[in-house]
């Protein structure tokens, strides 16, 4: 326990640093906000399996070290490279632990009716926007996560779409960790606004260019517009050693539609918390999940869906593949409002276990006070089927390739449905050689 | 081709072949016939390698090769094929996907150069025309919705492509109707040849009037009790399985 009241302290006092850096920086409306989260900051705990949001997840070794924020890192063009998909359009901006990189960002070719950049910019500019936005969709009251992202707010991506403006190419987002000696704390903090009528694809990368011990903490807020349409892909590639913790908040307007796809692969320790709710009616959301765990990950998935209006659909379909000794934790909320009357929810979560030490906990939930709805919600956790194994063995495909078919097929509905081709291909060809070790 | 010799299984301590003897040489259509739970889709299981049957005793010698001793895909890659009697349906696996696949999973044993991928769809079209299949079966899943005539069409189509040494057709007639039986004959007809052989589990003497079997045997209780010719499924036919069953416990009485 002082350990952890320890890192706590270690964060407060890591914040009179933070604002004596900030110079002028300070007097902006949003320093009041920071203010008031550090302050709820001091007041929360950080959660143990003792809270029901975190049973099965320890983060006490996320506690044990000392995170500092780094300074800015520059990067040359081909040490990214390999980040970047393949022939993919589109614009690029680009972050390095953190702080947007101009030098590696390319935003020149933006169509007309869009805004991508800096939320850093945004705030030195005063940006009427986010003085709107931050902060509304992402509570830190209750969330020390959320509180500590907003105390520290600096820097993170930041898009606006115009009304009636159709965004064709995907925004690229490219989050690169530099871990060195430094055990570095990075906490972007993303603002996404589509205005009405609009359509927009936004692709979250997080990746990192080595293997230290490092610490992401993500917040992201998104609204979408009445009638706009968000395809929203997240793509979690963290180090090995690393701990990503990450919030992304929706807040739905009338008859719009988010799609999401939360995809993840790396890191030791992660956690994603992806909540919409519907603030008007006649809206719909789509999550997808994919994650592929092995070695000992842990990955922990929270969603709430907020049916907080009338005629309103969610669909939620997360498909997990477990190996190793790895662990998963699927968790998904459902809540219909009394006055969601008319609404449509289905929920469904599919695992594979691959190894007898890896484990998922999963519980799909439906919580409805509505009585004129159509919910449905289910969970399976498997083992790769061996007639379906046997089957293909007797047709001459050998152990190897026989498993990485059924693995590919259970998971390729999720990845076959994303509109973006090169992330398609992308995520595909990962899945090919994920787990195709000799058993 | 083929020589089993006093093969005896089990599966949960429970001993299903209790001692089969069979030979089958390059060229020769052997029928098994036999009651329901005499072994016929034991053995079919057990010679195509799945691994839940514990052969206790015994040996299989295939082209000179000890069978036993080959994992299921080494023995189809030395050209065992098995029709199932319950095709498995594999969603996400698309019918092409499986079959290009095992071509060359074949062709990689054989030390052979993957297939063109021109060549490939060529010949496919032309053993799908040999099964009278839709074309659109091709890009849907495995056996994923398919009647059960489709099904077994679809097993006579994985034959036909992968051109077995030895085939083992594990009633395939079954649950089919005359259409689908005379398609399905006549895929296996197509194949035969002189270097090739086909093992025949059935129930029934009907599929026997389109492959016409070299010979016949009957199994009962997990051993062969009978061996004779095509005459033979005739009898069984007219007289049913009982005086066999009579004959057998009155030997062993």
């Amino acid at each position: 326990m002082s350990e952890i009241l320890d890192i706590k302290k270690w964060y407060m006092s890591n914040f009179e640093k933070f604002e004596d850096n900030l110079n002028g920086g300070s007097l902006k409306p949003i320093h009041q906000v920071r203010k008031e989260a550090i302050a709820k900051f001091s007041t929360l705990n950080f959660p143990t399996t003792h809270d029901e949001d975190w049973r099965f997840t320890n983060i006490t070794p996320l506690l044990k070290h000392n995170f500092l924020p780094s300074g800015k890192i520059n990067l040359k063009q081909k040490q990214i490279k390999n980040f970047l998909f393949k022939k993919i359009s589109g614009n690029l901006i680009v972050f390095v632990n953190g702080h947007f990189a101009s030098e590696l960002s390319k935003l020149k070719n933006l169509p007309e009716g869009i805004s991508v950049g800096s939320l850093s910019d945004e705030i030195k500019n005063g940006s009427a926007i986010v003085n709107e936005h931050f902060g509304k969709y992402a509570n830190f009251k209750t969330q020390i996560f959320t509180a500590l992202s907003t105390a520290f707010t600096q820097d993170g991506a930041f898009i606006y779409v115009n009304d009636n403006k159709i965004i064709e190419d995907p925004i690229n987002i490219l989050f690169i960790a530099v871990p060195g000696k430094e055990k570095i704390l990075s906490q972007p903090r993303n603002l996404f606004i589509a205005g009405k009528n609009s359509q927009v694809t936004i692709i979250e990368r997080y990746v990192s260019s080595g293997a230290g011990i490092y610490f992401t903490n993500v917040v992201s807020e998104i609204a979408s517009g009445e009638n706009s349409s968000i395809h929203h892909i997240k793509i979690q590639e963290e180090s090995s050693n690393a701990f990503h913790v990450s919030r992304t908040e929706v807040g739905q307007g009338k008859n719009s539609n988010f799609v999401s796809y939360s995809i993840s692969l790396g890191g030791e320790i992660s956690r994603y918390d992806l909540n919409s709710k519907f603030n008007d009616e006649g809206a719909e959301c789509s999550l997808n999940g994919l994650y592929l765990l092995t070695g000992n990950q842990l990955y922990d998935t929270h969603s709430l869906i907020d049916h907080a209006k009338p005629y309103c659909t969610s669909h939620e379909h997360y498909k997990g593949i477990l190996d190793d000794n790895s662990r998963g934790v699927f968790n998904g909320k459902v809540i219909v409002r009394r006055d969601a009357q008319k609404t449509n929810a289905f929920q469904e979560n599919n695992n594979i276990i691959l190894s007898d030490g890896a484990l998922i906990n999963t519980k799909p939930q439906l919580e409805i006070f509505a009585d004129d709805v159509k919910c449905s919600h289910g969970a399976t956790v498997g083992q790769l089927d061996q007639d379906s194994l046997f089957y293909l063995k007797t047709r001459g495909i050998g152990e190897e390739k026989a498993r990485e078919i059924l693995i590919h097929a259970f998971a390729s509905d999720v990845i076959k449905s994303i509109k973006t081709e090169p992330v398609k291909d992308y995520l595909e060809k990962i899945l090919s050689g994920r787990f195709n070790k000799v058993r | 081709m083929l020589e089993i010799k006093d093969l005896h299984a089990s599966i949960e301590n429970k001993e299903i072949l209790k001692g089969i003897n069979l030979k089958v040489s390059a060229g020769e259509v052997h029928a098994i016939m036999g009651p329901n739970g005499s072994g016929k889709s034991t053995l079919a299981q057990v010679l195509a390698g799945r691994k839940e049957y514990l052969v206790t005793k015994g040996d299989v010698i295939f082209e000179g090769k000890n069978l036993l001793d080959l994992t299921p895909e080494d023995r189809a890659r030395e050209g065992i094929f098995l029709a199932f009697q319950y095709p498995v349906e594999i969603p996400g696996v698309s019918n092409t996907n499986l079959l290009k696949t095992a071509i060359n999973e074949i062709r990689k044993y054989r030390g052979e150069e993957a297939i063109d991928a021109m060549e490939f769809l060529t010949m496919l079209k032309k053993k799908m025309k040999l099964v009278e299949m839709d074309q659109s079966l091709l890009s849907r899943a495995v056996n994923e919705g398919f009647s059960g005539g489709e099904k077994k069409r679809n097993e006579i189509l994985q034959m036909a492509v992968l051109e077995p040494k030895l085939s083992i057709l594990d009633e395939t007639d079954s649950g089919l109707d005359i259409d689908a039986l005379r398609i399905v004959a006549n895929g296996v007809n197509k194949l035969r040849s002189k270097d090739r052989a086909a093992i025949v589990v059935t129930h029934y003497q009907r599929l026997l009037n389109y492959i016409i079997p070299d010979f016949v045997h009957v199994l009962y209780n997990g051993k062969i009790v009978k061996s004779g010719t095509k005459e033979l499924a005739f009898e069984l036919e007219e007289k049913g399985y009982d005086w066999l069953k009579e004959q057998k416990e009155l030997v062993e009485g």
